[in-house]
């Protein structure tokens, strides 16, 4: 597989010079096209990248992916149950540590982690801070109606004030989701796609589901791309732009149409796994093989847990 | 609506792997009986299908773009069971490399977007089709109709977990320890936009593909039934299902019982019975404190006595603690009741489906373990 997705640069907007059509003018018509264009190839791109870095040399990379798997998982279960926001913070911090021991630039793992789901995060506890959405005390007061405010059968209070319990919560809360992400980042940009399928198979989960999640996989870049020539096809017939509601249509339309395409797929697909001798039973081949190493790595990890949980506890 | 992880208790995540489980069982069952060996590549395809569909954005009134799940297309073309365990796929593939929704809480998106959205998506559909033809308008409609009514009750359950994290799982100065809101606060904040816009243009979305599928490929609308009518074996599980509603449905009469089980007394009661606490019973006595303790909500007045209760609400929660668990002969009061009874009612659907899942699991290892011992013979 090459680097680069098939879809022309002038599509996504990384081309310089060439046809700018698509960008001037008239971006808010043809945007929802682009839009998607864009997000096709991102997601092309992203799954790239995490094997790229899963080949790498590096600590996470070289541990046994069941071994890891049950390690960062377990990370992940005592985050959900820690309440003291310092004890989240480090095992943020071990985060930090494990990604820059398995060659994952730190710059690139903190701007993964926090431009998207903890700002999201951020936007979603903000209101909480106040003490109109969750009463508490009173931290400082940004304003005093002087009587009590009321709007129709909802009352306001008499102050508008930040909380000492809304900024603890709104802590917490965006912590926890920052660690929990990087945590599922660690695990899925180190591990194969394929290794971290048959890691799942230690945790029971049926042989049947994972030859569907792994065909899924394979699948979704050539549906990705279908969807993708679709796009191009009609982007490069196009003279002048198209009202929303025909858009609409051709959206719709084309999804319809990649359902029948998908369709006639798995019928094909379906004929060829069952020439090939495929009875409707799954089997896989397990190679892992656990090193003094792992297990070294599975215990420091569960201290780390158990210290964590333990001392959460003390704290309160 | 992905949730992210952190945005839920563990107890509340654990709860919804326990809630999608048996739905994925009954699901897999369903696939077995009609597709047998095709299931896999005609679901790993589909999953793949809504994986891609996700990604197309929608072009909306005013310039910006929406979503679009497809629970309901997807549902009546391969069947809602399929339906089921295709969006599930699309949606754990979504989770572990696209980062959106969280690891921990599959269980809870998998049951919101990949179970209540489908199926009562394609039941809603069903019914409002009735006996019309393929081609009619009100199949059409009915398609955009159920899949406003799938999403929103989709959107729902999201608010209720949501909600409920608000009103059960605070820190003991008050603060939040997961998603802040209460139900008050998460159920409009969540409906209010999808029941006016996102579920509006999952509706015209579904209807725009419905009405090019018969243009175009109407074969594929009855792909569903021609499945069906090809199924083989299956055993009737109505009159087991229907046993044990009826019995949850009745558990709260338990509520009515005055006294305790003979065996079953805690700490105090032993004390009162015979005089003194025996020191291990003491000593280990508090070690374990389930989830939903007392069968109440953790922070109900039942739940804090149970937990030794705190100084403010100490008499006003030992007077309801009477009320309802009294181990003397005192009247079982009716307002008590009525207030223990959804948390009692939650508490034998958690059990029973903790129960169920962890049957299947085991009766799934070792059917498996059997079998591989079979192939290795």
């Amino acid at each position: 597989m090459t680097d680069e997705s098939s879809t022309p640069d002038w599509m996504t907007g990384n081309g310089d010079g060439g046809c700018q059509c698509l960008s001037a003018g008239h971006t808010r018509r043809e945007s929802a096209i682009q839009k998607s264009v864009i997000g096709m190839s991102h997601a092309i791109r992203n799954s790239l990248f995490s094997e790229r870095v899963a080949s790498r040399p590096g600590l996470l990379q070289e541990t046994d992916p069941r071994v890891k798997t049950a390690g960062l998982l377990g990370l992940l279960v005592a985050t959900s149950f820690l309440r003291n926001w310092y004890i989240i913070l480090a095992i943020y911090g071990l985060t930090l540590v494990m990604a820059s021991a398995s060659s994952i630039s730190l710059l690139f793992f903190i701007k993964r982690v926090w431009l998207f789901v903890p700002v999201f995060a951020g936007i979603i506890a903000l209101p909480s801070l106040f003490n109109i959405f969750r009463p508490g005390d009173p931290l400082f007061t940004i304003w005093d109606f002087g009587r009590e405010l009321s709007l129709g059968p909802l009352s306001f209070g008499t102050t508008l004030a930040v909380t000492h319990q809304g900024l603890k919560g709104a802590v917490v809360l965006i912590l926890r989701v920052a660690t929990s992400v990087s945590l599922a980042v660690l695990w899925a940009l180190t591990t194969h796609w394929a290794d971290l399928l048959k890691a799942l198979r230690v945790f029971l989960v049926p042989r049947i589901f994972l030859l569907i999640l792994s065909m899924t996989y394979r699948y979704i870049f050539l549906i990705l791309g279908l969807a993708t020539d679709m796009f191009t096809a009609r982007t490069s017939r196009m003279v002048g732009s198209s009202s929303p509601r025909e858009d609409r249509r051709f959206v719709a339309s084309s999804m319809a149409t990649l359902l029948g395409k998908s369709h006639t797929l798995s019928e094909d697909v379906y004929s060829a796994m069952i020439s090939r001798g495929y009875t409707g039973e799954p089997l896989t081949i397990h190679r892992f093989k656990t090193a003094t190493g792992d297990w070294l790595w599975l215990g420091a990890i569960i201290l780390f847990g158990i210290a964590a949980t333990g001392s959460d506890r003390l704290l309160g | 609506m992905h949730i992210p992880d952190g945005y839920l208790s563990p107890q509340t995540a654990g709860g919804m792997w326990a809630l999608v489980v048996p739905a994925w069982y009954w699901a897999g069952h369903q696939l077995k009986r009609t597709l047998s060996a095709r299931q896999a590549p005609l679901v790993a395809i589909a999953a793949a299908f809504t994986f891609v569909i996700m990604m197309f954005n929608i072009p909306l009134p005013g310039g910006t773009t929406g979503h679009a799940v497809g629970g309901v297309v997807i549902a009546i073309v391969i069947g809602p069971w399929a339906a089921v365990i295709a969006i599930t796929v699309a949606l754990v593939i979504q989770a572990i490399f696209f980062g959106d929704g969280g690891i921990l809480a599959i269980g809870a998106n998998s049951f919101n977007i990949g179970f209540i959205c489908p199926v009562v998506g394609y039941y809603a559909y069903r019914f409002l089709s009735g006996g019309a033809a393929t081609d009619s308008p009100r199949r059409w409609l009915a398609a955009g109709a159920g899949a406003w009514l799938g999403l929103n009750a989709a959107a729902l359950f999201t608010a209720i977990e949501f909600g409920l994290q608000g009103e059960l799982f605070t820190a003991g100065d008050g603060s939040a320890l997961y998603s802040p809101y209460g139900l008050a606060t998460a159920i409009p904040a969540m409906m209010v936009p999808h029941m006016l816009v996102v579920g509006t243009i999952e509706a015209v979305t579904t209807s725009l593909i419905y009405v090019f599928m018969i243009k175009t490929n109407p074969g594929l609308l009855d792909n569903y039934a021609n499945l069906k009518s090809q199924a083989v074996g299956g055993y009737k599980l109505r009159p087991l299902i229907t046993g044990i509603v009826l019995l949850l449905v009745c558990t709260p009469l338990g509520l009515l019982a005055t006294g305790t089980a003979w065996g079953e007394w805690g700490t105090e009661e032993i004390g009162n019975e015979i005089g003194y606490v025996p020191e291990g019973m003491e000593k280990f006595a508090r070690r374990w404190e389930g989830f939903l303790p007392e069968y109440a909500f953790p922070g109900s007045q039942k739940a804090v006595v149970a937990e030794g209760g705190d100084a403010g609400s100490e008499d006003k929660g030992i007077a309801a603690f009477e009320a309802v668990v009294s181990t003397e002969e005192t009247p079982v009061s009716l307002e008590g009741v009525a207030e223990s009874t959804p948390a009692y009612l939650i508490s034998g659907v958690l059990g029973l489906l903790l129960v169920v899942g962890v049957a299947l699991m085991t009766i799934r290892v070792l059917a498996g373990k059997s079998r591989d011992k079979e192939q290795l013979d």
